[in-house]
């Protein structure tokens, strides 16, 4: 191939000692010859991929993990506050307890210093580095997401749930069908914006060796002695990846807008 | 049909209800009445437990609701309630605003409650709005179906929590005919409010509440025309 042929001749030139050979190239030769190196050299673009696929399937795996523990925990935490006086259920104040931990030490440590523990103390004898990853985003995750859903259901005016109470409904047909449908247009956009900081967050998980992106970027790194155009184009990759997201986001929320149409 | 003893509510040290006891029979129609803050609506709010009492028992039909072992879904299915700020469900039609409940809590199939939904919604002039949403109507609408929605249940009394305040004064008299029409057909009612006009026209007895206590009561002719209590005389001097 072509291009083969002047990345080969370009590259000789640089790498040359003789004086003024390298000097000789112009800087779009010298930005062809990095760009060639960083992505096409070996097919290295195949690297980005995978570690795109990855990237993507680490976020779905943490965002379906988050997204069930945030649900739970949120339920549990209203379902706790929302009870009675005088009929508090004792098994449903130790959940509530065992919450109210679970999200005081995620949100309290930082995600980096969970990866390394998860990685190099709990699973230090797993091998699969990505999907203890991807657990750690999930949990991590789960905490946030299961404020963002509290933060929702407390945003409803309390007589929605009167309103529902009673007329005879029970506490669950309650949540399912007037608060839960309410509660999720609300809360649409920070649970977006928790999604978008998620995809981000899984470039964290190359320090255990977990392979996204990243870590296939850090690879080509270390071989070619270059790091602009790794670094450049795998932030160019979040960014496109983001901006799709957002304008899916986006779309979704119009939809769900049209039952208020006045 | 409803009897309440020594029923007392209390918010953290602000005492609400001090001591009441009442007796609401089949058929009647209690008008409640007072200034903000006399505690009438949290009366009105104990009767299906909205609010738990702090002390004392209410009694609906033989089952004494304050007792925590009773099913309160099944009890709140016979007493209808209307809200001062109609609490419509905004994610649904009007008509699935109203059949929902008939329908998940097993009283009737989806068919039979559409039904009952169209034939509530043409008693109130309302059938053309079935299929709009609630953001789509006017106060006074709104207040009709939330009516409406409650009387889908079939209940045995209706509680009314000052459903007039919340609209436009133009839009108080449509509801208060519905309401007059619901009493004319022997509705047990119990109806929080500051209208003295509806109270004296429907009311088969009113209640006046300041403090946290009933302080008279009696027939809405007699209780506007000859009020015994000082507190009562200035209440109506300023009202009327």
């Amino acid at each position: 191939m072509d291009l083969a042929y002047y990345y080969e001749l370009w590259r000789g030139m640089m790498l040359s000692k003789e004086a003024g050979v390298a000097d000789a190239l112009s800087w779009w030769q010298t930005f062809f010859v990095r760009f060639y190196q960083a992505f096409l050299e070996g097919d290295r673009w195949q690297q980005y991929l995978r570690g795109v696929g990855t990237t993507l399937y680490v976020t779905a795996l943490a965002l379906c993990l988050g997204v069930i523990l945030g649900v739970l925990v949120a339920m549990i935490r209203t379902a706790h506050d929302q009870q009675r006086p005088g009929r508090r259920n004792f098994v449903l104040g130790i959940f509530n307890f065992v919450c109210r931990v679970y999200v005081t030490i995620i949100r309290g440590t930082p995600m980096m210093v969970q990866i390394l523990i998860m990685g190099m103390v709990i699973f230090s004898s797993s091998r699969n580095f990505t999907l203890v990853g991807a657990l750690t985003l999930g949990i991590n995750s789960g905490a946030y997401v299961a404020e963002i859903i509290r933060g929702g259901l407390m945003s409803l005016d309390q007589g929605q749930s009167e309103a529902g109470r009673s007329l005879g409904l029970n506490y669950l047909d309650t949540m399912r069908f007037i608060i839960i449908p309410q509660a999720f247009k609300a809360i649409l956009p920070s649970l977006g914006n928790e999604f978008i900081v998620l995809l981000k967050d899984t470039s964290m998980i190359s320090v255990i060796g977990g392979q996204e992106l990243i870590y296939a970027a850090r690879g080509i790194i270390s071989r070619t002695y270059e790091a602009m155009f790794p670094l450049v184009g795998s932030a160019t990759i979040y960014l496109f990846l983001v901006i799709i997201f957002s304008w899916l986001q986006g779309k979704l929320e119009r939809r769900l807008r049209q039952s208020d149409r006045r | 049909m409803i009897d309440v003893k020594n029923l007392s509510k209390s918010f953290g040290d602000h005492l609400v209800l001090d001591n009441l006891s009442e007796h609401i029979s089949p058929g009647e129609k209690v008008v409640v009445i007072g200034p903000s803050g006399s505690g009438k609506s949290t009366f009105l709010r104990c009767l299906n437990l909205l609010e738990t009492p702090t002390a004392g028992t209410i009694t609906f039909q033989d089952t004494v609701i304050t007792d925590p072992k009773v099913d309160i879904d099944a009890v709140r299915q016979q007493m209808g309630m209307v809200f001062q700020h109609f609490n419509l469900f905004p994610n649904m039609t009007i008509r699935k605003n109203i059949t929902l409940a008939p329908v998940r809590t097993g009283l009737m199939k989806q068919a039979e409650a559409d039904e009952i939904a169209s034939a509530l919604l043409k008693r109130v002039d309302l059938l053309d709005k079935a299929d709009a949403y609630p953001n789509q109507l006017s106060g006074g609408q709104k207040q009709r179906i939330a009516i409406v929605r409650a009387l889908a249940m079939k209940p045995k009394v209706m509680l009314f929590d000052e459903p007039t305040s919340a609209l436009d004064p133009e839009m108080v008299g449509e509801v208060l005919d519905v309401m007059k029409e619901l009493a004319r057909e022997g509705m047990t009612m119990v109806v929080v409010t500051h209208e003295m006009g509806f109270a004296r026209e429907v009311g088969s007895r009113v209640l006046f509440m300041d403090g946290g206590h009933i302080l008279e009561q009696n027939k809405p002719e007699d209780f506007f025309a000859n009020p015994q209590c000082e507190r009562l005389k200035t209440f109506l001097d300023k009202v009327l």
